[in-house]
């Protein structure tokens, strides 16, 4: 236990002292996975709505690949960007591998299909009436899409946070794209979960709680603000 | 009314059909087979713990193995001798000579595995970073120490040697022209026997490596090469993981045969130990002339041509 206490102990007087090589690690994961969040939502939100509005034949099989992005395993993603970033892969000659636009790929490839999914599923929970009333009251097709997507809005605001929780949390694919790597004690290519891998390794155990500790914070922070959301809206809906 | 049935028959059969895959797979998982080989090569996970166990206690194919009580042995290595392979021959032929262990192999930096040791975390190592290991003698971590083996390092890069070191006989020289060539060097900057190697290497050169071109990895032999083979970098590694990766890397020897480029492994019982008996047990097999000759001895002859490490217990300090 005394282990475990210690490492806490050190990895605070890391964060408060503002420990450089800590802050840079934090920081680039919170780039990373922010811009895997952001082209996520921008690819993952229109798909995930026009799937949730239309239904076609297929539609079912469709649907159901979508949701494979729920359930896909992102070590796998890191295996599938790994050999076509490689030298020896199709986009070998861009040189991406083991530098920032790598693991952006990667976990762009993760948070997108999660974005999606949810997206897909919030949208085709909003019953099919509300549209067709504000189609008739004399709304054009952008303005019921974007009514329907206030409506959903809670769960919008899940799904984007789920990408970016898968976004942030990943260790595997990261490591095999990215490669943890540091100049000079500057992180280059470091993500905390990675640099945290890597430190226990090494017995590093302090600088490693101090990663430990940032991204349960930063769970916890964003899992309150969402719940208060979800809360807030319904209170407001019971209210009405 | 008649679609609400349909829907909920069919979650039921869903859940049974859940329910039996899983179990299923628990039953065939007890019942597993108590062959050590391929679940070590199975188990290996990314941190290099590797769990092999010999007969099971059900139904295993040797009739000994039901009444045998197995205890845990943990031994801390090299991330270099788990990516050369050897354990996969010579953690099986352990536990076959002493059914009783339960072999788990943790392979971290040299650095790490002392530190494993020291807490008694690790009942015995197995290392080749010589001076921290004297210092853990010192210390009095350790109760006793035996040379194993031993291989050498080399220095590899890719085929273009932007720094011209190839066919140097000097290690340091090549150091030397790497810094001033600033040509990109991969070191793995993680407290291992390689990376303290590669330190007195750089301090007989007289060169204190910064700057850009001088990239930390923080990761086990594979992994470095790995990443010095796709970004055509030099690095220095042991012949053993080298060789055993030689397929999928176009990195190529370009020095080797120095004295200082020599790495001895030892074996270390911890006296922190949790299962003194068996650190005991496994230090005296890895030195025993059958293991010597035929394990260790042989290991990597058929698959490479040429030993991967050779044996020379006894022989030197």
């Amino acid at each position: 236990m005394g282990l475990f206490w210690e490492a806490i102990k050190q990895a605070f007087h890391l964060l408060i002292s503002g420990d450089r090589y800590v802050y840079e690690v934090m920081l680039m994961s919170l780039r990373v996975a922010g811009l895997a969040t952001a082209i996520g939502m921008i690819v993952g939100i229109p798909i995930g709505t026009w799937m949730g509005f239309k239904r076609f034949a297929g539609w079912g099989v469709a649907a159901s690949i979508l949701n494979l992005g729920l359930m896909l395993p992102p070590v796998v993603v890191g295996l599938f960007v790994f050999m076509l970033l490689s030298r020896q892969g199709p986009l070998g000659s861009l040189g991406w591998l083991y530098s920032v636009p790598a693991m952006v790929l990667a976990e762009t490839i993760i948070a997108a299909p999660v974005i999606a999914a949810i997206t897909m599923a919030a949208v085709g929970s909003i019953p099919k009436d509300v549209r067709l009333q504000a189609l008739g009251l004399g709304a054009s097709r952008r303005q019921t899409t974007w009514l329907v997507l206030r409506e959903a809005r809670v769960s919008l605001l899940a799904a984007i946070v789920a990408g970016f929780g898968a976004a942030i949390s990943e260790v595997g694919a990261v490591q095999m794209v990215g490669g943890n790597l540091s100049i000079d004690g500057h992180n280059q290519t470091g993500t905390m979960t990675t640099a945290l891998m890597a430190l226990v390794r090494q017995g590093q155990y302090a600088v490693a709680m101090a990663f430990g500790i940032i991204l349960l914070v930063l769970a916890f922070v964003i899992t309150l603000l969402l719940t208060r959301t979800q809360q807030g809206v319904r209170r407001r809906w019971l209210q009405s | 009314m008649k679609m609400r049935a349909n829907r909920q028959i069919s979650i039921w059969v869903l859940l049974v059909a859940l329910s039996v895959v899983l179990a299923l797979a628990l039953v065939a998982g007890g019942c597993g087979s108590g062959s050590a080989t391929t679940t070590s090569q199975a188990v290996t996970t990314t941190q290099g713990v590797t769990t092999t166990s010999g007969a099971t206690t059900t139904s295993g194919p040797t009739d000994t193995s039901t009444t045998v009580a197995k205890s845990d042995l943990v031994l801390a290595s090299t991330t270099s001798t788990q990516d050369s392979g050897l354990f996969d021959v010579l953690i099986p032929a352990f536990t076959k000579a002493f059914p009783q262990y339960n072999v788990k192999v943790v392979a971290v930096g040299s650095g790490e595995a002392l530190t494993l040791g020291q807490n008694g975390d690790a009942d015995v190592l197995l290392v080749h970073s010589p001076a921290a290991e004297l210092d853990f003698m010192t210390k009095g971590y350790g109760v006793d120490r035996k040379a194993v083996m031993y291989n050498d390092f080399i220095i590899v890069g890719p085929a273009s040697d932007p720094a011209k070191i190839k066919g140097l006989t000097s290690a340091a020289e090549a150091f030397k022209k790497i810094a001033a060539a600033k040509a990109t060097f991969y070191t793995r900057g993680d407290n291992s026997g390689t990376n303290a190697k590669e330190l007195t290497i750089w301090k007989a050169a007289g060169i204190t490596p910064t700057g850009a071109w001088y990239v930390k990895t923080g990761q086990g032999m594979g992994e470095t090469l790995t990443i010095a083979d796709q970004k055509a970098g030099y690095t220095l590694s042991d012949r053993a993981t080298y060789l055993a990766k030689k397929d999928s890397l176009k990195l190529e020897v370009l020095v080797e045969g120095d004295k200082a480029l020599f790495n001895q492994y030892h074996v270390i019982t911890c006296k922190a130990a949790k299962n003194v008996q068996g650190a005991n047990d496994f230090m005296n097999w890895i030195v025993s002339a059958d293991v010597q000759k035929n394990v260790i001895g042989t290991f990597g002859v058929d698959k490479y041509g040429r030993q991967l490490f050779v044996p020379n217990a006894g022989q030197v300090q």
